[in-house]
């Protein structure tokens, strides 16, 4: 049986819904999104913050959810791949860009690349692509070269 | 013929699963949650060889939450090999899901199932085990020693071709037309090495095993060879193969490493032993030690050269590192020489001699190349020497001695993968406009002359390479399909090709589309379920367009023809007046009617029948890809750090079925080659242990990292393929070590024989070359 001043009330904003559950305050963040929250977008692909794949928005910024804990986002806004829309609802520009661009291979890591470039670009929609590749350093791929991954980078900057 | 007048081939088709994957749907292996799942773990050899004198689980099943712990004792011993291939396989059989001795750091000692990953961990660390250690070779020419320790003296392994020195295959071939090296005006001869190379495909590698509601066993894993894993499960478990089905979802990358039965014949025991659903994955970690590498090889290779360009003699001695099994170890090898030795034409003499040898390091298996990245190396870098000694462009010499249209070459009778290859001439290649344009991307000529005049201590040079790949294992390779049409004129096409991130799926739902005359919006394609789709080898060996698009093409046909059938009831025409347009059957007259009618009249009304179809392809040759690539580099002669300006490959894939995915295949392919140029190498401790098994320690590149890459698809068109393609995946790969080495010669006048070309390595080198007055 789990130990009572183990648990921990978490509350914050998942994908815009206000989210409270009680967690084990050891845990991942990585965990709580796809075990708790179920949801399966967020991937681990090395579980020591070197490839990216489990990057999240966390009040606007790209973490490495492997790397944090569960309880560091209480009180925070989180936002997964789920959460990652357009204006109007539908396909946000950086997903529309992917396919179109032809950047997702195996689509592994492509939830990663499109946090971390939606980061960029919240921060700095002007991004150059000197700019955008050095974003993108802690989001690895093996199947693309990158070459499709930056030019729908570049071309999603300024599109809602 | 030409791609012309294709309407949905040759297009840039949006890759079906994307949408999906950029949405972050849950498409692969983990992404699906199991009631009452267990997670598996594995505890791994501390040492690089030892045998298990004493193995005791009795503290880690008290473990609470601990439901299995399976050592060696617990299962069959069937010797097998994990490597994912045909049947029989050329592999020697010298794996055993557990054994009583381990081979390497990260060999497999017992494996455990529980209710939580904590308490998985707590019970490996609680089994104990004595064992006595053994001496360790890490060096395949000190493995091949007499009296070197024997890897392999258990005594029901199988085709093992001489354990005693530890040589998992080997392999030797010639062709005499004279005494060796008389007509050359010129002879070389030089050694380059490649290291351990990890896939690093960012997915781990995982299966969770399940049970259906009849308790047969469902295996649903991240594999390229969902055929050859229910296979090898039934043989290496002792169960029957109708009690397994193997189910492949999304696959987070493969390049060779998902080729394999690396986690389906544990977990499945696990679930077999507790009548659970187990899941185990590798972490990073393990994915570097106890997956598969690339083949670390050292390639001697000695070619004769006359004044006028010809090349008299080439002979290749290639001693490939297996490391403890012997997973691929012929196979690759053969492909060391019969993908690169025919690439140019060789008048009198030719030699192979390979070896592929057991040491006590990690297990090396397929990795895109599959061999031709290690012997290109070799060759293509003798050929610059060659050149540059007789005083040609290297473009030129190249041009005046790649094999051609309608040549052959006895390699390609003499071997084979696992049996002898078969005859075969060039029947398509776009080589010659390949390198034209990659020379005039890279501005080759005027380069070469800006470059020979440089001071100071940043050089520039400008360096090429040539090489080519397979299409398929010819007659060894076979892929079926099966295609169904529904009320609505949309189709199910099912295959048994195994999409891994390629864009297999999309690419074969554009073949069918094209002959049926629809858009591959109305292909629904399921791929890659033995209990649903038909066979297929598998993706590997560069097969799915070729050997699985022909067999889509051939269904596909089928289909069209029943659809003919029903359309001349329907427009009381001849069938032979009939064609397939637009979701439509058209006649001569203009008359037609849509295919749903014919669904639909072929369903409820006349003769009824399911329109369906299913067909089988496999190919009698294996019509090579082909590519050339240049690459600019500027070298810092006091650091000895290189940067690649801009690469250029140029591939001709027959006709690209989607111009966007061939490039995207390239593109990636290059990039891991320059990535492996330049940075990786596996580092393992005087014992055995891995150093670097991490992203952190071993480099893949990133974005930051990358120089430009751009990829030209040169069309050309094989007969032998669907609508003229060949293969586009693996032959990438194999020409950033030689032309970037080729480029660093144009730049500072050395040559690097050691890949990764690391900064230490090159300043050396150009320390050696200023000694002799460079």
């Amino acid at each position: 049986m789990k130990q009572l001043e183990n648990t921990f009330k978490l509350a914050c904003l998942v994908n815009g819904k206000r989210t409270e559950l009680e967690i084990d305050s050891s845990r991942s963040l990585l965990d709580l999104i796809r075990e708790d929250l179920g949801l399966k977008g967020t991937k681990e692909g090395c579980g020591e913050g070197e490839c990216g794949a489990c990057m999240v928005l966390v009040d606007g910024r790209a973490v490495n959810s492997c790397l944090m804990m569960a309880v560091q986002v209480h009180g925070k806004e989180m936002v997964t791949i789920e959460g990652i829309k357009g204006k109007d609802g539908g396909l946000h520009p950086l997903q529309k860009t992917f396919i179109a661009e032809g950047a997702v291979q195996c689509g592994f890591c492509t939830p990663g690349l499109i946090i971390a470039s939606e980061a960029l670009l919240r921060r700095n929609p002007k991004a150059t692509l000197e700019e955008i590749k050095l974003e993108l350093t802690g989001n690895l791929c093996r199947c693309t070269g990158y070459e499709k991954v930056l030019s729908a980078v570049e071309k999603a900057r300024g599109k809602k | 013929m030409d791609a012309k007048n294709l309407k949905v081939v040759n297009k840039p088709v949006i890759k079906m699963d994307a949408l999906g994957l950029a949405c972050g749907e849950p498409a692969f292996t983990d992404d699906v949650e199991f009631k009452g799942l267990l997670t598996g773990k594995i505890l791994w050899s501390p040492h690089a060889h030892a045998r298990i004198k004493k193995i005791d689980v009795s503290a880690a099943l008290k473990v609470p939450g601990v439901k299995a712990v399976l050592t060696y004792k617990d299962l069959p011993r069937v010797p097998h090999t994990t490597a994912g291939q045909g049947y029989p396989e050329p592999s020697p059989y010298d794996s055993y899901t557990l054994d009583n001795k381990v081979r390497f750091v990260g060999d497999r000692v017992a494996a455990v199932a529980a209710e939580t990953p904590e308490a998985a961990k707590e019970a490996l660390s609680k089994i104990k085990v004595e064992y006595e250690l053994l001496p360790a070779v890490f060096d395949t020419f000190e493995a091949m020693k007499d009296g070197a320790p024997v890897i392999h003296d258990e005594e029901d392994s199988k085709n093992i071709p001489d354990a005693k020195h530890n040589i998992a295959a080997k392999f030797d071939f010639e062709v005499k037309n004279g005494e060796w090296f008389k007509e050359a005006d010129f002879v070389f001869e030089h050694s380059w090495s490649i290291p351990y190379l990890q896939h690093c495909a960012i997915e781990p590698h995982i299966t969770i095993a399940h049970f259906d509601n009849t308790g047969r066993l469902v295996l649903r894993t991240s594999t390229q060879v969902p055929f050859h894993v229910r296979r090898i499960v039934a043989q290496a478990l002792k169960i029957p193969v109708k009690k397994i089905r193997v189910v492949k979802p999304r696959i987070g990358g493969g390049f060779g490493s998902k080729q394999e039965v690396l986690l389906e014949d544990i977990t499945a025991a696990l679930a077999l032993k507790t009548g659970r659903p187990v899941k185990l994955e590798y972490t990073r970690k393990e994915t570097f030690i106890s997956s598969r590498t690339r083949h670390p090889a050292v390639c001697r290779m000695k070619a004769g050269v006359k004044k006028d360009g010809t090349i008299t003699d080439a002979e290749m001695e290639i001693t490939l590192n297996t490391g403890a099994y012997g997973s691929h170890a012929l196979t690759v090898m053969m492909c060391s020489g019969s993908h690169t030795i025919p690439m140019y034409r060789v008048k009198n003499n030719i030699r192979f001699i390979g070896r592929s040898v057991y040491t006590n390091l990690p297990v090396a298996g397929a990795y895109r190349g599959y061999g031709a990245t290690q012997g290109f190396f070799a060759w293509e870098c003798l050929m610059d020497m060659m050149a540059a000694k007789i005083g040609m462009d290297p473009v030129e010499f190249r041009k005046m001695n790649y094999i051609k249209l309608g040549e052959g070459s006895p390699v390609f009778k003499a071997m084979g993968e696992g049996r002898e290859g078969v005859e075969q001439v060039i029947t398509s290649t776009g080589l010659f406009e390949a390198i034209q344009k990659g020379s005039d991307e890279i501005k080759w000529t005027e380069k070469k002359l800006k470059y020979a005049a440089q001071s100071g201590p940043i050089r520039r040079g400008v360096g090429v390479a040539c090489m080519m790949q397979g299409s398929g294992i010819p007659e060894v390779d076979m892929a079926s399909a099966t295609m169904k049409m529904n009320e609505d004129g949309s189709f199910n096409l099912l295959v048994g090709a195994a999409d891994l991130g390629t864009g297999s799926d999309t690419i074969l739902a554009q073949i069918a589309a094209e002959v049926l005359g629809i858009k591959t919006d109305d292909i629904i394609v399921t791929s890659s379920d033995t209990d649903i789709t038909p066979f297929d080898v598998g993706a590997y060996a560069s097969s799915t367009t070729f050997i699985s698009g022909g067999a889509v093409k051939k269904t596909a046909e089928k289909v069209r023809d029943m659809i003919l059938e029903v359309g001349a009831k329907i427009l009381d025409q001849k069938k032979e007046d009939l064609r397939l347009e637009d979701g439509k059957v058209v006649a001569k007259d203009g008359a037609s009617c849509s295919l749903s009618e014919v669904a639909n009249t072929s369903l409820y009304y006349y003769n009824q029948h399911q329109i369906t179809a299913s067909a089988s392809h496999f190919a009698h040759t294996s019509p090579p890809p082909f590519q050339a690539n240049f690459a600019e580099v500027e070298v810092d002669t006091e650091t000895g750090q290189v940067k690649i300006l801009d690469y250029v490959s140029c591939v001709d894939c027959g006709t690209a079925i989607n111009p966007q995915l061939a490039e995207g295949q390239n593109d990636g392919a290059v990039l891991n080659g320059i990535s492996h140029t330049l940075s990786e190498a596996m580092e393992f401790s005087s014992n055995g242990t891995p150093l670097n098994a991490s992203f952190r320690r071993y480099k893949i590149f990133s974005a930051a990292d990358t120089p430009p890459v751009r990829t030209f698809i040169i069309p050309s068109w094989e007969p032998a393929g669907p609508f003229g393609a060949k293969s586009v995946s693996e032959i990438g790969i194999n020409g950033p070590l030689p032309a970037v080495a080729n480029a660093i010669y144009n730049a500072c006048g050395v040559w690097l024989f050691e890949a990764p070309f690391t900064p230490d390595k090159v300043l050396k080198a150009i320390q050696k070359g200023k000694n002799k007055g460079l």
